[in-house]
């Protein structure tokens, strides 16, 4: 087991090179002199050379890469360009409101779509199962926009149930006021694409041999779905739940950006906007590690709910 | 895989003919078909300027509303009549000041309405002189115009037909899905085969590009493109869209390869002297197609979503361009004041789109891969 973890691990090495090496080279290729970015309209070239030898890029290249793996492996990926706080500052102050959303979020979006992919993988063919897949293929075809747009306007503008947008400074204010309606609009939005997904990951256990051998023996269809077709179900559902929790750190930004949550979502939008080159930088390394454990994570988790599954 | 049988006395239908077979029968298939022809339509009318060509001239008062509907009670100056300087143009400019647009005051310039309504004057604008060039130009044309106080779907802000707008970003969203998703599976094609069929270290590095794109979230990722790229415009947006989609094609067509390339008859063709690329892309190619054409079709709705927010958030087509996402952009200040139509356009615009290409690419699975369920 700690041989198999410490292996996968050291797997990880090749690919976070890549991205280090991807995310250089776009910021320091493609994003052009970010000296002249900084210094903005008004400059004059001593400014823009300062500004240069402040950030090292007039180092060459190899050296300039030896600095951005230090600032990775040290965390310290020094002051944001747009606001002068530090990149670690930024994070650690906005992974709490993120995760205060993204939790909830992520457990009541689960449930409720295993049941419903439960129900109708159950009432398979029938005029239930056709409705909600036709709802669903409906309601995945409307983009998130729509969706936060006319709830945050009819729930919260129009009908005044919750708070338009905003966040506050206690934690059960922020959990049970602020965060019910961006939770609302992404377990509506999720639900659709994830209840069709689930469905599928049921419909191919519900049709196996061993939930025949289940009924033959008499057991009760309750047992036969809440236990043996669930456990098998859940496999699958655990790896898509997993791979999806690194990409809605970052990828929640709408939510973010409509409720003003002051998460990592946010942030990265606020920096894409303002070019704050090393936030984005530093957002998309943490990301992409947070990627790479998870999915380790999630085999691991393999593991323990199917006893078969060997890791090698 | 069905191939033909190559005997000339009994010839066997192939897998298109078998595919088209089948399909035929899928009526939700065909019907979601002719949606999305139509939508193809659409789109060669408005590219080719039979339809919409006028999307950016403003035909109604400001914030006409639909048809059936009626003109709008509130305003007095809602009467058709002509349109000078100081008419209902700008008495509805006013009216909205409220919702704060913050290019609305040199909109209005640009669009040759009164400068004095926006009531900056001691600022000196350096490009006055352009400008009541431009209004010279423009006056011409609108001052013997009458807008309409109603439109079939309503007006925006400044009195452009939304209906027209929605037909114009049609023709944008289908654009860069259709482009993007093409230039995203020919990439994808291209290093599955590759990756696929020789293996070896051509493989391990495919895989380890493939590994490092996938570890970064895909919105992320594109969020990060255009950061750098720092450009807007509809180039810009498909090059993002199709340099950061192709990493689940290439898995699946590197499946695909890796299962044909033992498959007898690329070695009979190998044994015919054919080529590494020639057996790629002449005999195993035609047998994974159906694979292509599946992920093309699913790719389209995705980058056309994708497109649509990143428009929204001004990351994705320039300002002079009209996209769904742009429409949803301006919708939503115009809801804040009960004027829904145009967010009304473009959802249902899309949703119709999104939703015929996504039963068409259910149906295409169907029909082109029947062991499937």
């Amino acid at each position: 087991m700690l041989a198999y973890v410490l292996r996968r691990l050291w797997q990880t090495v090749p690919t976070l090179l890549g991205v280090v090496l991807l995310v250089f080279f776009l910021f320091n290729w493609v994003g052009g002199d970010p000296a002249y970015l900084l210094a903005g309209k008004i400059s004059n070239p001593q400014q823009i050379e300062s500004i240069r030898r402040q950030l090292g890029v007039d180092q060459p290249a190899y050296v300039q890469l030896w600095i951005f793996t230090k600032q990775i492996a040290s965390g310290d990926f020094g002051a944001s360009w747009a606001t002068n706080e530090q990149v670690s500052e930024i994070f650690a102050t906005r992974l709490g409101p993120s995760l205060t959303v993204l939790i909830p979020l992520l457990v009541i979006e689960t449930l409720l779509a295993m049941a419903a992919a439960m129900l109708v993988a159950y009432l398979r063919g029938s005029l239930a199962d056709r409705l909600v897949m036709i709802g669903c293929t409906v309601g995945q075809s409307i983009s998130i926009l729509v969706y936060i747009i006319l709830f945050q306007y009819l729930l919260a503008y129009r009908l005044g149930w919750f708070p338009v947008q905003g966040w506050g400074n206690s934690f059960a204010e922020n959990l049970f006021t602020y965060s019910l309606l961006p939770v609302i609009v992404g377990v509506i939005v999720s639900l659709a694409p994830n209840t069709r997904l689930y469905r599928s990951f049921f419909l191919d256990e519900i049709s196996q041999d061993y939930v025949r051998t289940a009924r033959a023996k008499g057991l009760s269809e309750a047992r036969v779905l809440w236990v043996h077709v669930l456990r098998n179900a859940s496999i699958p559902i655990i790896t898509n739940v997993m791979i999806q929790l690194p990409g809605l750190l970052a990828g929640a930004f709408l939510i973010e950006r409509f409720f003003s949550i002051p998460g990592i979502g946010r942030e990265v939008f606020l920096a894409v906007e303002r070019s704050d080159f090393p936030v984005i930088k530093a957002v998309t390394v943490y990301v992409a590690i947070a990627t790479m454990l998870s999915n380790l994570l999630a085999d691991l988790l393999y593991k323990a709910f199917d006893p078969r599954v060997q890791l090698k | 895989m069905i191939q033909p049988a190559g005997n000339a006395r009994a010839e066997s239908p192939g897998l298109w003919a078998l595919a088209w077979r089948r399909f035929r029968h899928d009526r939700v298939g065909l019907v979601a078909l002719d949606v999305v022809l139509f939508f193809v339509a659409l789109m060669a009318a408005s590219a080719s300027g039979l339809i919409a060509s006028d999307w950016s001239r403003e035909v109604g008062v400001s914030h006409a509303p639909p048809t059936f509907m009626g003109p709008e009670r509130s305003a007095p100056h809602a009467a058709a009549g002509p349109t000078g300087a100081s008419g209902p143009a700008r008495g509805a400019e006013d009216r909205d000041s409220g919702v704060a647009d913050p290019l609305a005051r040199i909109l209005a310039e640009i669009r040759g309405t009164n400068p004095a309504a926006s009531g900056d004057t001691d600022v000196v604008d350096p490009l006055a002189q352009v400008l009541a060039q431009i209004r010279g130009e423009y006056s011409v044309d609108t001052a013997t115009d009458t807008r309409a106080p109603t439109l079939i779907f309503g007006a925006d802000k400044w009195g452009r037909d939304v209906l027209k707008k929605a037909l114009k970003g049609t023709e944008t969203s289908m654009f860069v899905g259709l482009t993007a998703a093409a230039l995203a599976v020919l990439l994808g094609t291209l290093f599955g085969a590759l990756a696929g069929y020789f293996g070896g270290w051509i493989d391990d590095v495919f895989n380890w590009i493939y590994s490092v794109f996938t570890s970064i979230p895909y919105l992320l990722l594109i969020l990060a493109i255009a950061a750098v790229l720092n450009q807007k415009g509809t180039m810009t947006v498909i090059l993002i869209l199709s340099l950061t989609g192709w990493t689940g094609i290439f898995r699946l067509i590197r499946a695909e390869y890796m299962k044909h390339k033992t498959r007898e008859y690329v070695q009979a063709a190998d044994a015919l002297g054919a080529s590494h690329t020639r057996r790629m892309f002449v005999h195993i190619l035609p047998n994974v197609s159906h694979v292509v054409l599946v992920q093309l079709s699913l790719h389209v709705v995705l980058f056309i979503k994708s497109e649509v927010v990143l428009s929204f958030l001004g990351f994705g087509v320039g300002v002079d361009t009209v996209s769904w996402g742009s429409m949803l952009n301006e919708a939503q200040s115009e809801l804040l004041i009960g004027n829904w139509w145009q967010l009304a356009a473009a959802t249902l615009a899309m949703a119709l789109l999104v939703t015929a290409f996504g039963l068409l690419t259910d149906a295409l699975r169907d029909a082109l891969d029947p062991k499937l369920k």
